[in-house]
């Protein structure tokens, strides 16, 4: 096969990577999606007082179980709260829970993960403990501690970053691991570079972007945990309203009016998503080598 | 291999017992007296006192732990506080619709993953792979009580197809025990089968570039003998290892499905029981669940030698 020079010369130079921003929306379009969806979302959480709602707690007994109109957007449920308000505000409860909970867990992980990917000693016992707690399902975990605390937000996110941490951890230290062989690392420590100096500048930089992956999807995962414990009358407390909480309360009169539960099941598939977009994206953006395959 | 068997048994023993130590320091680990928290808020003094002396919360902890383990080992899973029944009979007698349930979601994702993960590696790129990938990300986010609520919608309210909720057993009748189970299992074999189908593509596309799938198709073999006999062949470790794993998570979504469905299993138990905070129960069913988990995936690394005979141990 014949080559034309100018063929080979578009080759040989590294195509300039095109800037702009639609140029990144057309790379990475579920990072943008993501985002844009989860950054309305957030809006929606922090204006949700500007947002036509009404107090998400005001009963109106003559007003309850009203379908869908111009009044109550979303409709009334059993006591007269308009929906579209709880709904509205329901996005407070899970976005709170959701980046709590992943960042308490990505902290404690990155911790744990560093000291057991540093010792041998701490590796044997703290993975031990880790494979214990990881082959309790998730939801276990978090509904045995809500089972003995009082139902509160704050004990929602301890409940459920228990049950996370110990996949981050894992993450972190199969990381670390891998780095400690790695050439640079061992060049490093060989021209007498400090540890922690090591652990600074080699090791947690190159922890950053699995974890940050790892995030998003700890973020969304959390969020349906908080959703599923509500729904089950063991997470966040009735006075607040969040979307499990809806439709924990829509459950018994689904067969007569399932908008109940159907708004705030859609906007927490709607997050969820985004928050899942998000991690899909920036895993193919941070690994490229992974992209194609996933 | 046979010592690799009895290695891999044992490593099974450390874990259990961290499960174990658990689900016993989980009462003590909390804030405040775990009797009154078990009794509640409006127990009397004589009512805490009572719940003590029946979970031996006087003793030492090390005594306690003692003699909790070793009832343990004999199948003792001590008294339902609410009930003043064995947890262990009350568990026995909700354990069928939680396996049938369970089974039926596996079967009915598998069945359903392996194919499109199969068809999109193969066409990878094409409308099929774009297709899939849309269902993998979807039925990953739909959270399984949302889609629930959507089967229930479509196939019981507004059609009358299926029946709303409920359960039959399978000893009742084949056509009612389908009837009933099918809704439960689609909802909670989505994610399921989201993370399976994902997989098998993956897996399937690092095999389908390998040398002997090209030489396998260029002596001639038909498509669907080069995919199934050559590539699934060597694309089943990854996937029998996410099934394994993913099994923590259908066994929390059995807890959702049974509570949406009204079935009555080890879910239902499960909820019933935190609403009396039922201790005994949460506890015992936090270690068979566990302890389910555990050996599935035992059994899921045990079959790596017959699924790909050049892992040697």
């Amino acid at each position: 096969m014949t080559v034309a020079p100018t063929d080979l010369a578009v080759l040989a130079a590294p195509r300039e990577r095109s800037r702009g921003v639609w140029a990144y929306i057309r790379r990475h379009p579920t990072i943008v999606i993501g985002a844009t969806l989860l950054g309305l979302m957030a809006l929606m959480a922090v204006f949700a007082p500007l947002l036509g709602t009404v107090d998400p707690q005001a009963l109106a007994p003559v007003q309850r179980l009203r379908w869908p109109s111009a009044t109550h957007w979303f409709g009334t449920d059993m006591l007269g709260r308009d929906i579209y308000s709880r709904t509205v505000y329901g996005a407070r409860v899970s976005l709170t829970v959701g980046i709590s909970v992943a960042l308490l867990a990505s902290g404690i992980g990155l911790v744990i993960g560093l000291v057991t990917g540093f010792s041998r000693w701490t590796d044997a016992i703290g993975m031990r403990i880790m494979d214990g707690l990881m082959s309790i399902p998730g939801i276990l975990i978090a509904i045995a501690l809500m089972a003995l605390t009082r139902a509160s937000l704050e004990n929602v996110i301890i409940a459920i970053t228990v049950a996370d941490t110990p996949r981050v951890a894992r993450l972190v230290r199969g990381v670390v691991l891998t780095l400690r062989e790695l050439p640079f690392v061992e060049a490093a420590h060989a021209s007498g570079t400090g540890f922690f100096r090591i652990l600074w500048r080699h090791i947690l930089p190159n922890t950053v972007p699995p974890l940050l992956v790892q995030g998003t999807f700890v973020a969304a995962s959390a969020m349906i945990v908080e959703a599923i414990l509500s729904f089950l009358g063991a997470g966040t407390p009735p006075n607040i309203p969040s979307w499990g909480n809806i439709m924990a309360e829509g459950r018994s009169l689904f067969q007569v009016a399932y908008y109940i539960v159907f708004f705030p099941g859609a906007f927490l598939s709607i997050t969820v998503l985004a928050m899942n977009l998000l991690g899909d994206g920036l895993r193919d953006a941070l690994d490229p080598r992974l992209a194609r395959r996933m | 291999m046979f010592s690799y068997i009895v290695r891999r048994i044992l490593a099974t023993i450390p874990v259990m017992a961290v499960v174990a130590l658990f689900v016993f320091s989980l009462l003590h680990l909390s804030p405040g007296d775990p009797a009154a928290i078990i009794a509640g808020d409006t127990a009397t003094a004589a009512d805490i006192a009572r719940i003590r002396e029946k979970l031996g919360l006087e003793q030492p902890l090390y005594i306690q732990f003692g003699t909790w383990v070793w009832a343990l080992l004999h199948g003792d899973l001590g008294i339902s506080i609410f009930t003043n029944l064995p947890v262990s009979k009350l568990i026995a007698q909700r354990v069928e619709p939680t396996v049938a349930l369970t089974i039926s979601t596996l079967i009915v994702s598998v069945l359903a993953a392996i194919p499109m993960g199969v068809l999109a590696a193969w066409k990878a790129g094409s409308w099929i792979d774009r297709a899939v990938m849309v269902f993998a990300v979807l039925g990953f986010s739909v959270p399984v009580f949302v889609l629930a609520y959507v089967l229930i919608y479509v196939f019981a309210i507004s059609t009358d197809l299926l029946p709303v909720q409920g359960f039959v057993s399978i000893r009742n009748g084949i056509a009612p025990f389908l009837s009933h189970i099918v809704m439960p299992s689609l909802a909670l074999g989505m994610v399921f089968a989201a993370l399976i189908a994902r997989m098998t593509r993956a897996s399937m596309l690092d095999v389908l570039a390998q040398d002997y799938i090209r030489t396998a198709q260029a002596k001639g073999l038909a498509n669907d003998k080069v995919l199934i006999g050559h590539a699934l062949k060597n694309a089943a470790v990854p996937i029998v290892t996410i099934i394994g794993i993913a099994i923590a998570g259908l066994i929390s979504g059995v807890v959702v499905t049974e509570t949406v469905f009204a079935i009555p299993g080890l879910g239902r138990l499960t909820v019933d029981a935190i609403l009396r905070r039922d201790y005994p129960i949460i506890q015992g069913i936090i270690l068979v669940f566990s302890a389910a988990y555990v050996l599935i995936n035992l059994l899921v690394d045990l079959s790596y030698t017959f699924l790909d005979p050049r892992i040697r141990y």
